[in-house]
């Protein structure tokens, strides 16, 4: 049990997949100017990343691995993550349109956020059991929602702020990043 | 000539990190020293002039409606070569890169690229592109972890400037990333726009 908690806790806050890891930029730096789009992308990057992970473990323990085929690993990993995010983004259109409404924008930019299919190769290099790599799988998602999610918050203020004309729009967000950074620095002292 | 201008509109005009803002990740993943970010970017290059040379070959058979997959299982396919190219003779270098080579294949460049330049244009048109916005990559990266590993550890390229006792950790830490790239890309951009 201790297991799970500290792999929730690591990944959310002290190997925070933004903030330390360095994954999931583009959608972190482009999809957070208003905090309604960074709590859809959010969600949406949540669900894909548990279910492609689901998906990318049962093929790497049960086909990849027994027939020696390690190396088509990139391939095939981003082969279904694309192929997944297309098939959902068809469920969701008729099964539940409203959060179809609500996420299907975000869902053809998934295919590119490199935050999916690092955590899918992260948890084959980790060498998790099913239920740890969902785990950690939905904790990251939740470790990134809590980042775009703080990063928008401070980019609404910041449309308000006169800054310096050359610093204007992508080097002042990077730098108030950085500063978001250095805060979840603190976190690095926590073990178990 | 017009293959000069094509090398120079990568490098300069459309310099992918600091004007397109493609690539962030490795941008601020692997440029913890001069020497890794340069091989970031030499890698990145190497596949993206394959990978634009081969989707440039095929510009003509390939069907508009399936056109994106097979972009994708092209640059999967030199992403992993190279995988497995650096893993047998590079196996530091490997490790130290460690996840961000098999996650070249989700660089918006790469897939980027692929679309706006090489499937409008001939091979060699595109494998040109391909070095200039290799280059412009590569140099953005070598840039960004020479001033880090400069303002952290008193380090270029390893060669001590002055004593590491002086330098402050945390650019070299994940938080100096985010905030010399942004000071990098202001100074770009104040020079650009004058």
């Amino acid at each position: 049990m201790l297991e799970y908690i500290s792999i929730i806790i690591t990944a959310i806050f002290v190997n925070n997949i933004v903030f330390a890891q360095f994954l999931g930029i583009c959608p972190f730096l482009g999809v957070s100017k208003k905090l309604s789009s960074a709590t859809g992308m959010g969600a949406a990057v949540a669900f894909v990343m548990v279910i492609a992970t689901l998906v990318t473990w049962l093929l790497q323990h049960f086909l990849l691995d027994p027939f020696g085929m390690g190396y088509m690993q990139t391939i095939v990993f981003i082969l279904v993550i694309a192929a997944l995010v297309q098939v959902l983004e068809i469920i969701m259109k008729k099964v539940t349109p409203a959060l179809y409404q609500a996420l299907g924008v975000f869902l053809p930019l998934i295919t590119t956020n490199c935050a999916v299919l690092g955590v899918a190769i992260l948890v084959v290099q980790k060498d998790f059991s099913l239920l740890m790599s969902l785990v950690y799988a939905a904790a990251t998602a939740a470790g990134f929602a809590l980042a775009l999610w703080l990063f928008a918050g401070i980019r609404e203020q910041l449309e308000l702020v006169d800054v310096p004309r050359p610093m204007r729009g992508a080097p002042i967000a990077l730098i108030c990043a950085g500063l978001l950074a250095m805060a979840f620095m603190g976190f690095s002292g926590i073990s178990f | 000539m017009k293959l000069l201008n094509i090398i120079y509109n990568g490098l300069v005009r459309e310099n992918p990190t600091f004007v397109l803002l493609l690539g962030m990740c490795p941008t601020l993943g692997t440029t913890g020293s001069a020497i890794t970010g340069m091989s970031m970017g030499l890698a990145t290059m190497a596949v993206l002039i394959c990978s634009n040379m081969s989707v440039s070959a095929v510009r003509r058979i390939v069907p508009a409606a399936v056109r994106i997959p097979v972009y994708i299982v092209l640059i999967a396919t030199f992403v992993s070569a190279l995988q497995m190219l650096m893993a047998a003779y590079l196996p530091a270098l490997n490790a130290t890169l460690g996840i961000f080579i098999p996650l070249i294949v989700v660089n918006c460049i790469l897939l980027g690229r692929a679309e706006a330049f090489a499937s409008r244009n001939g091979v060699i048109a595109s494998a040109a592109d391909g070095i200039g916005i290799g280059l412009g990559f590569t140099v953005a990266l070598t840039l960004l972890g020479a001033c880090r590993e400069f303002l952290g550890t008193g380090k270029v390229f390893g060669f001590e400037i002055y004593p590491e006792t002086y330098g402050s950790l945390i650019f070299v830490l994940a938080p100096g990333a985010f905030i010399v790239l942004g000071l990098l890309m202001a100074v770009f951009k104040h020079f650009s726009t004058r």
